[in-house]
């Protein structure tokens, strides 16, 4: 059935998205700064940034749900920046449940062929179709107030994804879910878009969600793209200090850089961007990247990264281990629980760095 | 809980009471809270029904001393020339001014929210604005208008409609806004719009539909305000059922109450309407708006995601 309903809603090919010099204001503050994104036909690209950093206004823009101050939109390499949101041809998931409360599962997901005039008996199969593909054709008639919120954004993307639409948009369709939900259903949204092969723009303030599904993803600030990469980029070899403290956990650690490498915690490391001036910088280490020694009572521990565990947490295979090293602050370290069994918070340690590249800042300045 | 020869007792584990006198407690409680209802009902029933009556004794009369009961009165609301016009004007007038401050007011009101909020304040001041002119004062005002449509197009009782949309914009705003507060437009129609529908389908089959139970709240109160209204068509020398009611009661004073009454009934009659048809919207979860007493229980996700739940639990029906 899988395939039948692959071969349904692919019956247009993927579609390159550019987005081209968007701009856009509200009053003073500016949301969207001159952004840049193309999307590759079939990918899925995440947006991921803080709070009031453009990637709703972008994402809207793009559904033509806003009108932009400048620059363009390019679907299959036509211009819509002007074209009505009606007649875009996109399918949109929303962070409110957007269910029509007076219709049913079934009628919602039908809702659009039926502004196509697509004949009843053929309307009424699709849905069906796009209901089993998010696996709720048991729901098919039932109403919004009589699913849960998980079920109703199934829904949601059934009924987007029923129009047959050139591009699917996601603006933090799982931010109203609970923990457990949001991660299964986060997986069954990267399913359906592989199953289908449309090109999707997913908005999030989660990088968890961002980095699991994404084929790349782009992190945002103040409306301006800061790295478009995929994710193991962007969390391994983040471009500037602002992706590295945004995406994961990291530990602004002393270094000096020369000879094109880094010298952190006395462990020479490569650096991300070799380009990196020589000098005394803030070296930015993920906690898994470091390592810690136990030091006796009699060692004085008097080299860097010496320093006291002030806090041990349990994280399952992994634990993570709070160091309070003068001069520097608190640095964390993530390692397996079994080689930290031993560690009581008071005890003596020595942190080093494993020699992964690392990327070098300027003080706290970041780029 | 302590288990006794295989059966559990409830204990109260502040009091270590067992159960049976707590749930007495509650049924004497109940049965006491019930009782008051009854004598509250009873008291204003009495005070409702009481005039009512008097209306439907007196109008029932017959004429002299000692003459049997008499339903004249009544067959005459449905004969009387002089009265017939007048109710059909007014319903008449009640139908207009529904369907013009309906057509007016909900795209208005749905446009002002989703493109230019700021002005909503206005839009609600401009509305209510009528509440605080007295209808004698707005005469004033309507005087030349109305001079000016005798003139030109003539003085159908049915320009009055004009003047009574002004009259019902705060009960029309009020119940509207009601309905339109307990719906998301914004996303329902920012999701209608990314399938595809355009202004009008977004109001007719996603917005209207959501609002049922407000917008024939809106209806009703027109047409009880239409179909009570006496100060303005009286001073503008129109004659509607109100104004008929009062000339008649002078040289007629049975079928003037019997109209009253039938009046009151029409409008009692409409409320049974609504609240039926509120009542279905209820049944088939169409209408979300607190108007219509809907109360959205949606499980919760944990229990009945297929995704988190491998074997589906049938979810409680509220139907």
């Amino acid at each position: 059935m899988a395939t039948d309903i692959q071969l349904a809603t692919s019956q247009r090919s993927a579609v390159e998205v550019r987005l081209e010099g968007l701009r856009r204001t509200y009053g003073t503050v500016t949301a969207l700064d001159g952004l840049d994104l193309t999307l590759h036909p079939g990918e899925l690209v995440a947006l991921l940034g803080p709070s009031g950093c453009g990637k709703t206004t972008a994402l809207r823009l793009l559904a033509g749900l806003e009108d932009s101050d400048g620059g363009r939109v390019v679907v299959a390499g036509q211009d819509v920046t002007h074209v009505p949101t009606n007649k875009r041809d996109m399918g949109m998931v929303f962070q409110a449940y957007s269910l029509f409360p007076h219709m049913t599962a079934l009628d919602n997901v039908a809702f659009g062929l039926r502004l196509r005039k697509v004949p009843a008996a053929q309307r009424r199969a699709r849905a069906s179709e796009m209901l089993e593909l998010v696996g709720l054709s048991a729901q098919a008639n039932r109403f919004a107030h009589q699913m849960s919120g998980g079920q109703q954004q199934r829904v949601a993307l059934a009924r987007a994804l029923a129009i047959q639409p050139t591009v699917l948009l996601l603006d933090e369709p799982l931010s109203a879910l609970d923990a457990k939900v949001r991660t299964q259903l986060r997986d069954e949204i990267r399913r359906v878009q592989l199953e289908v092969g449309i090109t999707t723009l997913f908005v999030t303030h989660d990088q968890e969600e961002a980095l699991a599904i994404a084929d790349r993803v782009g992190v945002m600030r103040a409306g301006r793209l800061e790295q478009l990469d995929v994710p193991v980029a962007v969390y391994g070899s983040p471009a500037t200090s602002f992706v590295a403290q945004f995406v994961g956990l990291t530990n602004p650690v002393p270094a000096i850089v020369e000879n094109g490498s880094a010298l952190v915690l006395g462990v020479r490391v490569p650096l991300v961007d070799p380009a990196t001036p020589a000098g005394a910088g803030t070296a930015l280490v993920r906690p898994e990247a470091m390592d810690l020694r136990q030091l006796d009572a009699a060692q004085a521990g008097t080299e860097a990264g010496a320093g006291t565990v002030s806090a041990i947490s349990f994280l399952g295979a992994v634990s993570r281990v709070s160091v309070d090293v003068p001069g520097t602050g608190t640095m964390i370290a993530q390692l397996p629980t079994a080689d930290v069994v031993d560690l009581r918070p008071g005890d003596r340690v020595v942190l080093t760095v494993r020699p992964d590249p690392v990327l070098v800042t300027r003080a706290a300045a970041a780029r | 809980m302590t288990a006794t020869t295989g059966t559990l007792t409830a204990v109260d584990t502040r009091t270590g009471v067992a159960g049976p006198p707590r749930r007495g407690l509650q049924a004497r409680r109940r049965r006491r809270l019930q009782a008051f209802r009854g004598v509250v009902l009873v008291v204003l029933g009495l005070f409702f029904l009481l005039p009512l009556g008097a209306m439907f004794e007196f109008s029932t009369r017959g004429v002299g001393e000692g003459a049997p009961r008499t339903m004249e009165a009544w067959k005459r609301i449905v004969t009387d020339q002089e009265l017939n016009p007048a109710i059909i004007a007014s319903l008449e007038l009640a139908v207009i001014t529904s369907v013009v401050a309906l057509v007016l007011m909900v795209p208005t009101m749905v446009w002002v929210r989703l493109r230019v909020p700021r002005l909503s304040r206005v839009v609600e001041f401009l509305c209510l604005l009528p509440l605080t002119v007295p209808a004698i004062v707005l005469v004033v005002g309507l005087g030349p208008i109305y001079r000016w449509l005798d003139g030109h197009i003539g003085g159908s009782i049915l320009t009055l409609f004009f003047a009574y949309v002004v009259l019902v914009l705060p009960f029309v705003y009020r119940t509207l806004d009601t309905g339109l507060s307990a719906i998301d437009v914004r996303t329902l129609s920012e999701a209608a719009r990314s399938l595809g529908s355009s202004w009008p389908t977004v109001m007719l089959r996603v917005i209207v539909p959501n609002m049922v139970a407000a917008v024939l709240n809106a209806a009703l109160l027109c047409v009880a305000i239409v179909m009570g209204e006496f100060t303005i068509a009286n001073l503008l020398q129109y004659v509607n059922l109100q104004v008929a009611i009062l000339q008649l009661g002078q040289a007629d004073a049975s079928l003037s109450i019997a109209t009253s009454l039938a009046s009151l009934i029409f409008a009692f009659l409409l409320l049974l309407i609504l609240s039926f048809a509120g009542r279905r919207t209820r049944r088939t979860g169409k209408d979300p708006s607190p108007a219509s007493g809907s109360t959205p229980s949606a499980p919760a996700d944990g229990a009945q995601d297929p995704v988190s739940a491998p074997v589906l639990t049938p979810i409680v029906e509220e139907i």
